[in-house]
């Protein structure tokens, strides 16, 4: 039997056509935006002016704050413009638009630097270099990776949990940085446990990823500390708190993080992310990104800067099909749909989806037929069908006192619904009047 | 026979006397003093209960009247001044006036102004839409559409109108209660004050863009030229962020700024047909017939603001 | 770039083909069997009685929705028809035209459009008809045809009654069941349903297929068939171990009435059955409870409607006291 975890969940089509697609790299774009806002927390502060040149990897904004994070220039050249663009967020927001140097040779160098595994860092240093290069989550969330891993003394940790799930639908940014990049991954834990005295990871990947398990069972041979599970292939577990269920049967505490039942959990890419800044002094300017679509005539995986404008990395694959409807940032679950083809990469893009007329359309919503459904396949035990009615009567207390707070925004009840009723539109909208009005509360 | 009737009935009296007493001890343990001003005041006020005035109804308003020492600070703008002059004089009590306030929607951006790039699926609700982007068109400060105020409006002084894709404010029926500002997730929804003939001179944007952002995006935005804070005698206008505001204390309307404004974004309402001369007889206090039908109205000031007369058709 | 704009909306942005059109023709689906049964049984008024109650269901619902609310018109979703097959499955395959149509005016306008349609509905509209009419005509409603003798014409004369009416009147005449066990058919008659009754009821074997096939196409889960009989057997086994000459086996209670139609199509009824598994447990429960206390010390001789629109009443407070464990709740199971 595959772990997994017990309550709701679903299996919508995987679709993961791009799987056996190597990494590519591009050449480096001619403008990059960067978006100053990349990360949870509070926007970068802008630290270059226009007509300023910067090299690759020089920092161009610094961390607002604590919850915040340092942003890199990922290309060579001068800054042309300080300006607002959209990003995936759908508003426009400050970003730094550098024009590339294409005479600049560090443009082109090539990144993938060989295998390193002696750690010289001092713990402390690890977790410095960490902050400094702007490492956050790369699964999505873009969590400042420095915050999760800064641990209260009276927390203890035992597990190290690493993330390589890819749950969603079409992506298979993960998969493939774990086929092409394991030996490194394996390092990246090996420096986390190290600086932060765990003893033991597992590495969660589920079974649709059968010859990425193959793989790091093979490296991991020799290595007791560092351990493989496989997973039934079910969504959402890569949400931690599912994964965290189905790994060691601990459940996270009601609002609480992974770390109150003694677990830290990061994503592959972010650990990969960590090796190469504590390795080789490398900040995150670069990911690899999912450019994928039914309709697109050459789905691949690449390494992007950040920064890259959709529309380059969609003429890589293809150019945009003609019945193009719907441009999304990130997989079908959790993806958000972007305004237009300008809006850039960011560090949390793990995949840019192409969805045609027939599946872009959302059905017409009917009545609640109370299937019952959207409470079977919720994660976190919640009735979604209550959250929106109560949403929509604004009956924002009794939503909260539901547990509407507690929600993964994971779009499981909006999949299943037979009604095609727009659950997590309402949820989502009842999450963030809580939030005000508790801010408001708070204040007062 | 008779002794079952008579059975009954003395059955019945006891009983109701029983239930007299019980009532009457209630009555008199568990009374609750209550000011008979609360009552008298509520009647007074206008018994919509929308909220307007902070208090979550008249009731509560009232009592908060009654109960407060100094009740300047509080209005109730679908009364207005007549109301809490009325309500001074009863509990002797001193009030501000206010100038009467009207909604206006800072938004031209009607469907042909404003072409739409992309479209939106899901709940048919501004706040909603607001969470997932920043509309359907180019304009990230504009009017979303879905008509979240007009749901708002308790007193059907709004409607959609289907051809501009815009909200409509019926000025005579507004109350200035202030359910559409809170409702509006854009926040282009503004109170400004109301004379008798209901003139005002407003920015119908909120664009921030830069000029030549703002003006793709749509045909009447601000573009933020600095042309009407020039012309201002009397330095009503301020510049913030590509975006002129027009302070409607010190206006005078008197209309120099319509004229520059290059992209048409700033809205007069109301005003008669130009003459050579500007008008400057609007005196304080003078008795004037509200517009009569026939009266020439600006083709896009009718598209925002429905004109006085002819709402008894919406 | 395409003609049309490109369509921006919240995730998720792919969706599982289900669709509460799909699930309502399911259950018809399901229910053919039992039709096709119930036609071998009865004949002509079977299918008289089931095209009538289907089409005056569809007819007031399109009428109430078009001229009544004046609302968009949604006969064709199935929840229509599907009531219409429900409510003729209830009646007796001899009942008058005009009675079905009655019914059919009960359930659809007062069961189901009057608390606002689809989804709305506290009680399940084709049980609503149903006690309507056995309150209101309980001679007719109660009379019906003897099975395999009518199957070319309608049926007028009326002849047995149901076992579970048999037993109920001969224990009153002070009979035993050892007396009444030859009156009654056997068991095997009763599983393939050549016995008297509702029409669509009597098959055991027809609707266990089209139960079956509703929990293999997850339109129902097993929680509320299986509990609901599993209560009834238990109940009136315990009755039948004390005094098997007074009380029927448990057995004959499974195969006759309206058991096992109620417990797979009628208290499964998506709209009016809780949201939760423990939920549906505790709703099966007191059904297979009230049917059994009906049967064994009630007037009626049948009690399966009766019982699920009680407890239909208490949908509403079941989902409410009955929630989903929360994830990372620490208590096991919280009642709030």
């Amino acid at each position: 039997m595959l772990k997994t975890f017990p309550k709701g969940g679903i299996h919508p089509p995987e679709n993961k056509i791009t799987a056996s697609k190597p990494i590519k790299r591009l050449d480096p774009p001619k403008v990059v935006y960067v978006p100053i806002s990349q990360h949870i927390g509070i926007p970068s502060k802008i630290i270059v002016e226009r007509k300023e040149k910067v090299t690759i990897g020089q920092i161009i904004a610094k961390s607002g704050g604590y919850v915040s994070s340092n942003i890199h220039s990922p290309v060579a050249g001068t800054v042309t413009k300080l300006d607002k663009i959209f990003d995936s967020s759908g508003y426009k927001k400050q970003c730094i638009v550098i024009r590339t140097d294409l005479k600049d040779q560090s443009n082109f160098e090539l990144i993938d630097s060989p295998l390193k595994t002696d750690i010289q860092l001092s713990k402390k240093d690890i977790l410095q270099h960490i902050t400094d290069y702007g490492i956050v989550g790369l699964g999505g969330a873009t969590f400042p990776s420095h915050v999760k891993l800064n641990i209260k003394k009276d927390k203890h940790i035992d597990c190290l949990i690493i993330n390589g799930v890819e749950c969603e639908p079409y992506l298979t940014a993960d998969h493939r940085l774990m086929l092409e990049k394991a030996e490194e991954i394996l390092v990246g834990i090996e420096i986390l446990m190290f600086a932060l005295h765990i003893d033991k990871a597992i590495i969660g990947i589920e079974n649709n990823k059968k010859n990425a398990i193959a793989n790091f069972k093979e490296l991991t041979k020799n290595n007791d500390k560092i351990q493989v599970a496989a997973l039934k292939i079910k969504y959402p577990q890569g949400s931690e708190k599912q994964l965290v269920r189905a790994l060691l049967k601990r459940e996270v505490p009601k609002n609480g993080l992974p770390l109150d039942v003694g677990v830290i959990v990061h994503n592959v890419g972010t650990i990969f992310a960590i090796y190469e800044a504590v390795q080789y002094n490398k900040p995150l300017t670069e990911r690899v990104v999912t450019v994928t679509g039914k309709t697109i005539k050459d789905p691949s995986n690449f390494w992007v800067k950040i920064g890259t404008p959709v529309i380059d990395l969609i003429n890589e694959v293809g150019g945009l099909p003609e019945d193009t409807r719907k441009i999304l940032n990130g997989g079908p679950m959790m993806g958000k749909a972007i305004k237009n083809t300008d809006v850039p990469v960011a560090k949390g893009t793990s995949g840019i989806l192409v969805i045609s007329k027939e599946e872009a359309e959302r059905k017409k919503c009917t009545n609640c037929i109370r299937c019952n459904e959207c409470v079977f396949v919720c994660p976190m035990g919640l009735e979604p069908y209550l959250l929106m009615n109560l949403t929509e009567k604004k009956m924002y207390e009794t939503a909260l006192n539901e547990d509407i707070t507690t929600c993964i925004e994971c779009g499981s009840c909006s999949y299943v619904c037979p009604s095609h009723r727009p659950l997590l539109d309402y949820i989502r909208f009842g999450k963030s009047i809580i939030k005000t009005l508790e801010i408001a509360k708070d204040k007062k | 026979m008779t002794v079952s009737i008579i059975y009954s009935v003395l059955l019945l009296t006891s009983l109701g006397i029983i239930a007299a007493i019980i009532l009457y001890v209630v009555s008199k343990k568990f009374y609750v003093y209550e000011d008979p001003l609360i009552t008298e005041v509520e009647e007074i006020l206008p018994a919509a209960n929308c909220a307007g005035c902070g208090s979550p109804g008249c009731r509560s308003f009232a009592e908060k009247l009654v109960s407060t020492e100094d009740i300047s600070d509080l209005f109730c703008p679908v009364g207005g001044n007549d109301v809490m002059e009325s309500i001074a004089n009863l509990l002797g009590k001193e009030v501000t006036k206010k100038d009467p306030t009207v909604a206006v929607l800072l938004c031209q951006g009607s469907c042909d102004m404003r072409p739409k790039t992309t479209q939106f699926q899901g709940p048919d609700s501004c706040a909603i839409s607001a969470l997932v982007f920043s509309g359907e068109t180019d304009c990230q400060y504009g009017c979303l559409g879905k008509g979240d105020c007009v749901d708002a409006c308790l007193f059907d002084a709004m409607y959609m109108d289907k051809d501009t894709g815009l909200p409509v404010i019926i000025t005579d029926k507004c109350t200035s209660c202030g359910a559409c500002v809170e409702a509006c997730p854009k926040n282009i929804i503004e109170m400004r004050p109301k004379n008798k003939r209901d003139l005002k001179i407003y920015v119908g944007c909120m664009n921030e863009d830069k000029g030549g952002i703002a003006k793709r995006a749509c045909a009447v935005a601000c573009i933020g030229c600095s042309k009407c804070f020039d012309i201002c005698p009397k330095d009503a206008i301020t510049m913030e962020n590509n975006l002129a505001y027009i302070d409607a204390q010190l206006c005078t309307l008197c209309r120099k700024c319509v004229d520059v404004c290059p992209t048409h974004s700033i809205v007069e309402t109301n005003f008669p047909p130009r003459k050579k001369k500007p008008i400057s007889t609007i005196t304080k206090g003078k008795k004037i017939d509200s517009p009569s039908k026939e009266k020439y109205i600006d083709k896009k000031v009718k598209a925002i603001v429905e004109p006085l007369k002819s709402n008894n058709d919406a | 770039m395409s003609t049309k704009p490109i369509i921006i909306s919240a995730s998720p942005h792919v969706h599982s083909d289900r669709t509460s059109k799909k699930l309502m023709y399911d259950v018809v689906i399901a229910l053919i069997p039992a039709f096709l049964v119930s036609l071998y049984v009865f004949g002509i008024g079977a299918l008289i009685v089931t095209a009538v109650a289907v089409i005056s269901c569809i007819l007031f619902e399109y009428l109430i929705q078009k001229y009544l609310l004046k609302a968009t018109v949604t006969i064709n979703d199935g929840s229509a028809l599907l009531t219409g097959i429900l409510l003729a499955f209830n009646l007796p395959s001899n009942l008058p035209i005009w009675m079905i149509i009655v019914g059919s005016l009960v359930a659809i306008g007062v069961a189901k459009m009057s608390f606002g349609g689809l989804g709305f509905n506290i009680f399940n509209p084709a049980l609503v008809g149903r006690v309507f009419l056995l309150i209101s005509f309980p001679v007719q409603m109660t009379m019906w045809p003897t099975a395999l003798e009518n199957q070319t014409k309608i049926a007028d004369a009326v002849t047995g009654a149901t076992p579970l009416g048999i037993i109920k009147e001969g224990l009153q005449f002070g009979e035993t069941m050892t007396d009444l066990s030859y009156k009654i058919p056997t068991n095997l008659d009763m599983f393939l349903g050549f016995t008297g009754g509702s029409l669509g009821e009597m098959s055991i074997i027809a609707l266990l297929i089209g139960g079956l096939y509703l929990i293999y196409k997850k339109v129902i889960t097993w929680h509320i068939p299986v509990t609901m009989l599993f209560t009834m057997a238990v109940i009136t086994g315990i009755f039948w171990m004390i005094n098997p000459e007074q009380y029927a086996n448990p057995l004959i209670h499974l195969l006759s009435g309206g058991a096992i139609l109620g417990a797979f199509f009628m208290a499964t009824d998506l709209v009016t059955s809780p949201m939760t598994k423990k939920g549906m447990v505790i709703f099966a429960f007191s059904i297979g409870l009230i049917t059994v206390v009906i049967r064994l010390f009630g007037a009626y001789p049948e009690g399966v409607s009766f019982a699920i629109i009680i407890m239909n009443a208490f949908v509403p407070l079941i989902n409410k006291y009955f929630k989903p464990r929360r994830f990372g709740s620490k208590i096991k199971s919280k009642i709030i």
